[in-house]
């Protein structure tokens, strides 16, 4: 049974729901903390139900909504999450009152939020899907997790149509923290580059891109989604070798792919698993990064995947995402690379 | 019927033991371990009794032999230990031979050094590399490291029901051929973070918990981690393996009724239980003992048990039992723990004790097994329950 990419929907730091593909996009030099574009909550969500929900948990299911009607689908077998650290807001704002008030006066809202898989459950909750349940969260491999995940189900025949996502959202201490910590660049260092930078950390970001996967091909498929796989530690010097045995376990060769997406972040210290790949093995293939557009966060390989979609379904690469100047007449077959700090590795291999 | 997937490797730390053998002991000899919590600062230690391992970060560090300035948070440290008993335990030498996986699960991941160090990350330098271990797939990278696995890892959080969840997927990986062998389980360590949090939702007991009771007030938590080594027949022939017991049937459901309480029918454990006896190829009467999620709180137990009723309609429901009266809930880790304890159960021919139990609750003629008993054991059902309705049922099996 093969799997099929049917429906996107895409909450960013970019205009990507009602447009058609990044022609409204920005490559934001000022800021190291990019916030999402707000989708008008209220067509989707009660604005006393959204009152009490997490950011992500409106994102997602804002999110889940465009692909599903995207999909001309109304329910799914199987509802497959990702995201690397949840709600992380009430996280922190459950933290805080514990902290400052010595453990007491808490409430359980913010708890019950800060739970990894509330924005998976609160999909199922509103749509009544008594179905599999999953959410992972392994750092930048928790969307490749639920799409291999979701994969297996379509497969297996467990499921025939199964809605994924990659959710995180920013909270305000953590962010500080990433900064602290270097994940994220330094306060006041602009402008922030991207491909030429020359400094540590990343500018990071947030959003919700969900997709609905169903095992037949339909008028508006996007994709086949050929294989995922997901290797926990490689050397840089590994990674060529590692995505020609990927590609031949699919029978495919290097020259066979149409258009590389590459998880660059700006993160000096380790471009260069992109970059050799890049200039080394697939020197005759269009190349094409995202996270000046998304951001860096764990689930942002979810963007990356919206993305590629869309150039199958357009046929046609915005400037904004080129890393190289090689074109092709017609885009078939799209392998995607992620990793983050040389570890959780994820290679995608999506096709129209 | 299937085969299923063979175990050939568990390890363990609760707060019942730091081994397979310590925990089995105290299993039998109802060595209970629910104490007042001595690593963690709180006001409610005098209330809430809590399942706690009693070894100290430091004993763990100095166990584990970890470099000083090592960023370990306690989950991933306990996560360690069970996973390289698991590990030794499979005969495991070279651990990238084959394709190997690592799927873990965690609720809390590194909560407990953020709760610790959080306004003192700005001050104290030092501090600073515990900020990338609140991350919850930290632990599994950590524990990958610490095993020398560089191949797929992943985790799952679905709350309480993460650990079954890890199992379930490494089974499959198995199943279609896309691993060899896969270590599966889960750890959390307590924290101040989850104490509170189950406090506000008070289901937390000021007693000692006893589940399936009419009297019942509430869970007490605990921390542990467990894994288990799952591996294909292909190896297991290859190597002439011993095999512990299989994973014979799996099945998650959504119960989509609340986010954190359960359906009054219990329909997503209804539908979990049913998914794992069609994946096992056995009827429900094949069961010999039900090791019930059972945390002891009015809601889960109530739901849990109309939910068995329903599987067993007009058949006597087998033995069962909650262990959770010796661990505490041990949230993500708790279905891996109880997974060992499955094994344990058809390695030795027994059914664990329902510690507490008093009175039978009113809304069913559900009484657990409440003394140790011998018996032949061939199938074990494991259920666990978490947040957001997520429901998973496992069934273990002897190997032939």
């Amino acid at each position: 049974m093969k799997t099929y990419i049917n429906g996107i929907g895409c909450i960013s730091t970019q205009k990507t729901f009602d447009t058609v593909f990044l022609e409204e996009a920005v490559h934001n030099h000022d800021e190291n903390v990019l916030k999402i574009v707000a989708p008008v909550y209220k067509d989707y969500i009660s604005p006393a139900a959204s009152r009490r929900m997490a950011k992500g948990v409106k994102n997602g299911i804002v999110a889940s909504a465009i692909a599903m009607k995207d999909a001309q689908v109304e329910k799914v077998d199987a509802i497959i999450t990702g995201t690397g650290l949840g709600c992380i807001e009430d996280s922190e704002k459950f933290l805080t009152n514990i902290l400052d008030n010595n453990e007491q006066f808490l409430t359980p809202t913010s708890f019950i939020q800060s739970t990894h898989n509330t924005v998976g459950a609160q999909i199922a909750l509103l749509q009544q899907c008594k179905g599999y349940n999953f959410t992972y969260v392994n750092g930048a491999v928790s969307f490749e997790s639920a799409l291999l995940d979701a994969k297996m189900q379509i497969e297996e025949g467990e499921a025939q149509s199964v809605l994924i996502g990659g959710v995180d959202e920013n909270g305000a201490y953590t962010t500080a923290l990433f900064k602290l910590s270097g994940r994220i660049k330094p306060d006041n260092q602009q402008p922030y580059h991207l491909l030429d930078s020359t400094t540590s950390g990343a500018v990071y970001g947030e959003g919700a891109s969900f997709f609905v996967l169903e095992n037949k091909r339909k008028e508006n498929t996007y994709a086949e989604v050929l294989d995922i796989a997901i290797v926990n530690t490689l050397n840089v010097n590994e990674i060529a070798d590692e995505v020609k045995s990927f590609l031949k376990s699919n029978g495919l060769e290097i020259s066979d792919i149409d258009a590389l997406v590459l998880g660059f972040d700006g993160n000096v210290d380790f471009e260069f698993y992109y970059k050799n790949l890049a200039e080394k093995a697939f020197t005759e293939t269009p190349v094409l990064y995202y996270k000046h557009l998304s951001g860096e966060y764990d689930t942002a390989s979810a963007f990356a995947l919206w993305m590629a979609a869309k150039v199958l379904q357009t046929q046609e690469i915005p400037e904004i995402i080129k890393v190289n100047s090689v074109t092709k007449s017609s885009y078939k077959t799209i392998l995607l690379y992620n990793q983050l700090n040389g570890k959780n590795h994820s290679f995608t291999l999506i096709s129209k | 019927m299937t085969k299923g997937v063979a175990i050939t490797g568990m390890g363990i730390i609760s707060a019942i033991g730091n081994s397979v053998e310590e925990n089995y002991i105290s299993l039998i000899e109802n060595k209970v371990a629910i104490t007042r919590v001595e690593n963690i600062t709180t006001i409610h230690a005098d209330i809430n009794k809590v399942g706690e391992i009693k070894k100290t970060n430091d004993d763990l560090i100095s166990e584990l032999e970890l470099p000083a300035d090592n960023n370990f948070s306690r989950t991933a440290m306990i996560g360690t230990f069970a996973a390289k008993q698991a590990v030794k335990n499979a005969g495991i030498t070279s651990i990238n031979e084959f394709r190997t996986g690592l799927i873990s699960a965690t609720s809390v991941g590194g909560m407990d050094m953020t709760e610790k160090h959080y306004y003192d990350y700005f001050t104290h330098p030092e501090l600073v590399k515990y900020i990338s271990c609140h991350d919850g797939g930290d632990v599994a990278d950590k524990i990958a490291e610490e095993l020398g696995l560089k191949g797929m890892v992943t985790t799952i959080s679905t709350a309480c029901s993460s650990a079954a969840n890890s199992i379930m997927l490494g089974a499959r990986l198995i199943k279609t051929g896309k691993l060899d062998r896969v270590i599966v389980g889960g750890t959390d360590a307590l924290a101040k973070f989850t104490i509170n949090g189950f406090k506000t939702l008070m289901i937390l007991s000021d007693e000692y918990n006893k589940p399936f009771d009419n009297n019942r007030k509430g869970l007490n938590l605990g921390e542990a981690a467990a894994y288990l080594v799952l591996e294909s027949d292909e190896i297991v022939e290859k190597q002439n393996k011993k095999v512990l017991a299989r994973v014979l049937g799996y099945g998650n459901a959504n119960d989509a009724f609340h986010q954190t309480a359960s359906s009054e029918n219990g329909d997503g454990a209804y539908l979990a239980m049913k998914k794992a006896f069609e994946v096992a190829g056995i009827k429900p009467s094949q069961i010999d003992y039900i090791n019930v999620h059972g945390t002891a709180t009015p809601n889960n137990d109530l739901s849990e048990g109309r939910a068995i009723k329903r599987i067993y309609e007009n058949e006597d429901v087998p033995d069962f039992s909650s262990t959770k009266p010796f661990t505490g809930h041990t949230l993500a880790a708790a279905a891996a723990i109880e997974a060992v304890y499955s094994v344990l159960a058809l390695q030795n021919n027994v059914v664990y004790p329902n510690l507490n139990f008093e009175t039978q609750m009113e809304e069913f003629d559900l009484t657990p097994q409440t003394s140790l008993k011998n018996k032949n054991i061939e199938h074990v059902l494991s259920n666990s329950f978490g947040f957001g309705g997520n429901c998973s049922t496992l069934i273990f099996s002897k190997s032939e």
